[in-house]
């Protein structure tokens, strides 16, 4: 999906989401290289495509600068290098998933929101301890009844530190 | 869940302001009587605080805000005449109030305990007229066996009057149990005699199912008095059928009533305070005045922006469409000062806590003091207001404490017994200017100096005019164990007030005569929420640089460059080596597939401490007045960017931190001497404005 | 048309409360600091409900209650005042200026809107 069929997509699911049952979640999933992630859907404040941003001096290389969302100024998180697998190429195509944590409000780069999923609490398992993944460090779970193996990301510690720290955090997987 | 969770924040927010009323009255207190206005005023405080306290359950503010408005009550009244010592109680008992208020807001307990001395004090206080306060009683219902009742009610003509309903009543009785009504309408009179606003009509109601009695006696609680009213246990034999009637005073004539009602004068407004004038104000969200700060502030730009694109079309052929430019750009200017102004605030509720301090210290201290206040209608940015608080604090105490003498000493200099410390404000040039000033002994230039030396912020036998001397006292570790006392504070020296006053964008120098008392002067800007800046291109990136640092700019020469061993390099002007800050370098901006320019343009802007830089910039973009983003709200703070703006063209831009732009460059070139934290040692002017 | 309410205090807070929970029931909220505002808002428009505070600057409760009684277009509308405690000598010159009813501080929405329904349709 491009940004305007997501916001679409989200919005709907948002308004639909009364119906659905207590112990399901609603999932925003996107697709960074060939893996998949989500966050729940409370936490998405908006999608939007990818424009330039406002690079900042002496950040870590993930963090792709600044941008202005009706005079805020949020800072934008490339998850591809975050994540560990390098620089995304932007094109006009790209989408940026806006992200509410702890009051603040963080943009994440990725290729394409792919999907709204419906997850059942019990269909979501825990990530194993012995996982080999490398991303596993900022992963909460799996949403297993899906066609693709979905990852959710646990944004506190995916973007916490990042937020508040000064300190230059070093990308997960490397 | 308590809904009404959403308004502690409202509430929190109105404690403040009252118990600045509060303190503000209480510190005029004196033995004896009182003015009535400031006494009403102070028990208001108390009583809405606890009124509220009780709303979110804070019990011991409840409790304590309790006793207190009883007394308050007393003494308002006239029934309590303030002794020696109670006025000093008073303020006492507000600052333990203020504890309460604090800890109720933080969510953090104070001590057990904390309240009780205080408690017991007001309690005696209040207890010589012989009117303890009611306790504060916890609300314990006791569960009644479940039952049916019947209820026999006639309205009098009085419960007309105060304009209850029987139906509402009865309508509410259904919320206490099944009801079965039936209605008397034997002394209905004829309709030609009917008086509206007499009561003719009588019910016997059956409750079935009610928890108890009192469950009923209450929805007819405001009417106790004013009808005829039995609640029986249904099992009960019915006693007497006329019972209600036999009680039922005698209904005074229709016109009797009526008359006496239109003549009743307001009862109990003997009290009332005359109608004083008073400016009519409305609370709004301090978040919500930010975004109209927000939108005009864009709004001046898109208008600047507008304006530069379509000065290229315009001549002297088209006036009347320059004077509408000219009209518009005047209109939207004056339409964002009138929305700064709203976030303006006078001085006064931060001065008028030094009144306090002042006098709390002097006794501490042993030294005779007093303050004048001057300017405090000045009015300042909320923000700057709330910042402010913490560095004019220390100031005076470090006044009184190094600046002041003490009595023997003053009148061995012949000076007078009484020192005087000074807080001025006003307006000048677009900025505030505040002073703290005493008159005591003033800062000796050698001592410090020596001091300085001792330190290791100066080379000994280092050449520096007063004004550089004078200056030292503002660098960190300046201030050291010699310094510390119980008053100013461990640790805290006149470099955290300077660190503090930078970040609100202003500056603080000292002007001193030693044996003739100290000035200290901070240069604020009015508001924190825009800035004049001077868009410049780096690299192809652009940022702004506030243009009250800039000196001048300078097309360099080849020949008036020179790279320095240790790496940088520095450029002379009129005899001047000025230091030059590669933006480039300094941001990691990368060059790769930008051409090179051709000269070196250089922006000489000023620090804090008057020390002039060099920016290496490609080009200058031209002025633009930019709404001033906090990078921090969602990200944090970086070294050598002081914030962010967003521009016309609704990009964001980074505004450069000189500062910190120069402390980074100083540690980079001499990250060898590994003299990372302390501030680069020259020292030049920097004085006065 | 929605009903009228007029909530008269000096707090905010309170204001916030009555406006609040009132509003939840379907009325339009007007609100005063204090007596002398409510009385200058009392011209307005009808009110279907007065609630107002006892103590507060420029001119209390009681008294606001007596005047507002004094003009016909009150004569019939329901008027509670709020009071911080089962204060009797309050309750009764409540009573005695024409109040309808008190409302004991402090409230939960679920009282204030029990004894708005004893006096108000």
């Amino acid at each position: 999906m491009n940004a305007e069929q997501a916001v679409m997509a989200a919005a709907e699911a948002i308004a639909d989401g009364k119906d659905i049952p207590a112990d399901h979640r609603q999932y925003v999933s996107f697709a960074v290289g060939a893996e998949q992630y989500a966050v729940d859907i409370m936490s998405v404040r908006e999608i939007k495509g990818w424009t330039d941003v406002t690079s900042l001096p002496n950040q870590p290389e993930y963090v792709r600068g600044v941008l202005n969302l009706r005079g805020a100024v949020l800072p934008i998180v490339d998850l591809q290098c975050r994540l560990g697998a390098g620089l995304t190429e932007t094109t006009p195509r790209h989408v940026i998933v806006i992200v509410a944590l702890s009051n603040r409000q963080v943009g994440m780069l990725v290729d394409a929101v792919s999907d709204i999923l419906d997850v059942a609490d019990d269909k979501i398992q825990p990530v194993p301890e012995t996982n080999g993944r490398e991303d596993a460090r900022v992963l909460s779970g799996f949403l297993t009844d899906q066609e693709q193996m979905v990852a959710m990301l646990d944004l506190e510690r995916l973007l916490g530190h990042a937020l508040l720290e000064e300190e230059p955090a070093e990308a997960v997987g490397a | 869940m308590n809904d009404f969770e959403q308004f502690k924040q409202t509430f929190f927010e109105e404690c403040e302001e009252l118990l600045q009323r509060f303190e503000d009255v209480a510190v005029t207190l004196k033995a004896g009587p009182n003015d009535p206005e400031g006494l009403d005023d102070l028990f208001r405080s108390v009583h809405s605080i606890k009124a509220g306290a009780g709303a979110f359950k804070f019990q011991r503010l409840v409790v304590y805000s309790h006793e207190f408005e009883n007394v308050l009550d007393l003494i308002r009244s006239g029934k309590l005449e303030l002794a020696d010592g109670d006025p000093e109680l008073i303020v006492q008992a507000g600052d333990i109030l203020n504890d309460l208020v604090c800890a109720a807001r933080s969510g953090q307990d104070v001590q057990d305990g904390h309240e009780a001395e205080m408690l017991e004090r007001i309690r005696a206080m209040g207890s010589q007229t012989g009117t303890a306060a009611a306790p504060v009683s916890e609300d314990a219902s006791k569960p009644d066996t479940n039952g049916d009742f019947v209820v026999r009610f006639r309205p009098h003509r009085a419960m007309y009057e105060t304009a209850n309903e029987p139906q509402l009543l009865i309508q509410a009785l259904k919320a206490v149990g099944d009801i079965s009504i039936l209605a008397d309408l034997s002394r209905l009179p004829e309709l030609s005699k009917l008086d509206p606003a007499e009561g003719y009509l009588s019910w016997t109601i059956e409750v079935r199912g009610a928890e108890n009695e009192e469950a009923i006696a209450e929805v007819f609680e405001f009417v106790d008095g004013d009808c005829d009213l039995v609640i029986e246990p249904i099992s009960a034999a019915p006693r007497e059928e006329g019972q209600a009637v036999e009680e039922a005073p005698s209904v005074a004539t229709p016109a009797e009533t009526t008359l006496a009602t239109s003549n009743t004068p307001p009862a109990a407004g003997a009290n009332a305070a005359p109608a004083a004038a008073q400016t009519n104000s409305i609370r709004v969200e301090l978040g919500r005045i930010d975004r109209l700060v927000d939108m005009v502030g864009e709004l001046v730009i898109a208008q600047a922006m507008a304006l530069d694109s379509l000065s290229e079309l315009v001549d002297i052929r088209h006036v009347k469409q320059l004077q509408a430019l000219e009209d518009l750009t005047m209109r939207t200017r004056q339409l964002q000062e009138g929305v700064m102004a709203v976030r303006m605030q006078p001085l006064k509720a931060l001065f008028s806590r030094f009144p306090r301090v002042v006098r709390d210290l002097s006794k501490k201290l042993d030294k005779n003091v007093r303050l004048e206040l001057e300017g405090e209608a000045t009015e300042v940015d909320k923000t700057i207001i709330e910042e402010l608080s913490d560095p004019l604090t220390h100031m005076i105490r470090n006044c009184m404490d190094h600046g002041l003498e003490t009595v023997a000493d003053r009148v061995a200099a012949g000076k007078p017994e009484q020192g005087v410390v000074k807080l001025s404000a006003e307006h000048r040039n677009g900025r505030i200017l505040i002073r703290v000033s005493d008159d005591g002994r003033g800062l000796d230039p050698e001592k410090v100096l020596a001091k300085a030396v001792a330190n290791g912020l100066v080379e000994e036998g280092a050449d520096l005019s007063k004004e550089e001397i004078e200056a030292l006292i503002f660098m960190p570790g300046f201030s050291t164990a010699a310094a510390v006392s119980d008053v100013s504070g461990r640790g805290v020296g006149m470099d955290v007030v300077r660190r503090n006053i930078q970040k609100l964008g202003g500056r603080v120098t000292v002007e001193s005569e030693f044996g003739k008392g100290s000035t200290f002067t901070l240069a604020l800007p009015l508001t924190l929420a825009v800035l004049d800046g001077m868009l410049v291109d780096v690299a192809c990136e652009r940022y702004v640089v506030p243009l009250s640092t800039i000196v001048e700019t300078v097309c360099a020469e080849p020949s008036m460059i020179r790279d320095l061993p240790e790496g940088g390099s520095v450029m002379s002007i009129r005899g001047e080596m000025i230091r030059l800050i590669d933006l480039c370098s300094n941001l990691r901006l990368s060059r790769e597939g930008k051409t090179e320019p051709l000269r070196k343009l250089a922006v000489i802007v000023e620090t804090e401490f008057g020390r002039r830089v060099g920016l290496v910039v490609d080009e200058l973009l031209g002025q633009q007045q930019v709404v001033i983003k906090s990078l921090e709200t969602n990200y944090h703070s970086i070294d050598g960017i002081a914030g962010t703006a967003i521009l016309g063209d609704g990009r964001v831009r980074l505004i450069l931190d000189i500062d910190g732009l120069a402390n980074m460059e100083t540690s980079t070139s001499l990250a060898s001497e590994g003299s990372v934290d302390t501030m680069d040692p020259i020292i030049s002017g920097g004085v006065a404005e | 048309m929605s009903k009228r309410v007029l909530a008269v205090d000096d707090s905010k807070t309170m204001r916030d409360m009555v406006a609040f929970t009132l509003k939840r029931e379907g009325f339009d909220v007007i609100e005063a600091e204090d007596g002398m505002a409510a009385l200058d808002k009392s011209g307005d428009g009808a009110y279907d409900l007065v609630i107002s505070d006892v103590n507060m600057p420029r001119m209390d409760g009681i008294t606001l209650v007596g005047k507002l009684r004094e003009n016909p277009s009150f004569r019939t509308t329901p008027i509670l005042i709020l009071t911080t405690e089962a204060d009797q000598e309050k309750k009764a010159a409540g009573k005695a200026a024409g109040a309808t009813g008190w409302i004991v501080k402090p409230f939960d929405p679920d009282q204030l809107v029990d004894v708005v329904r004893r006096v108000c349709r």
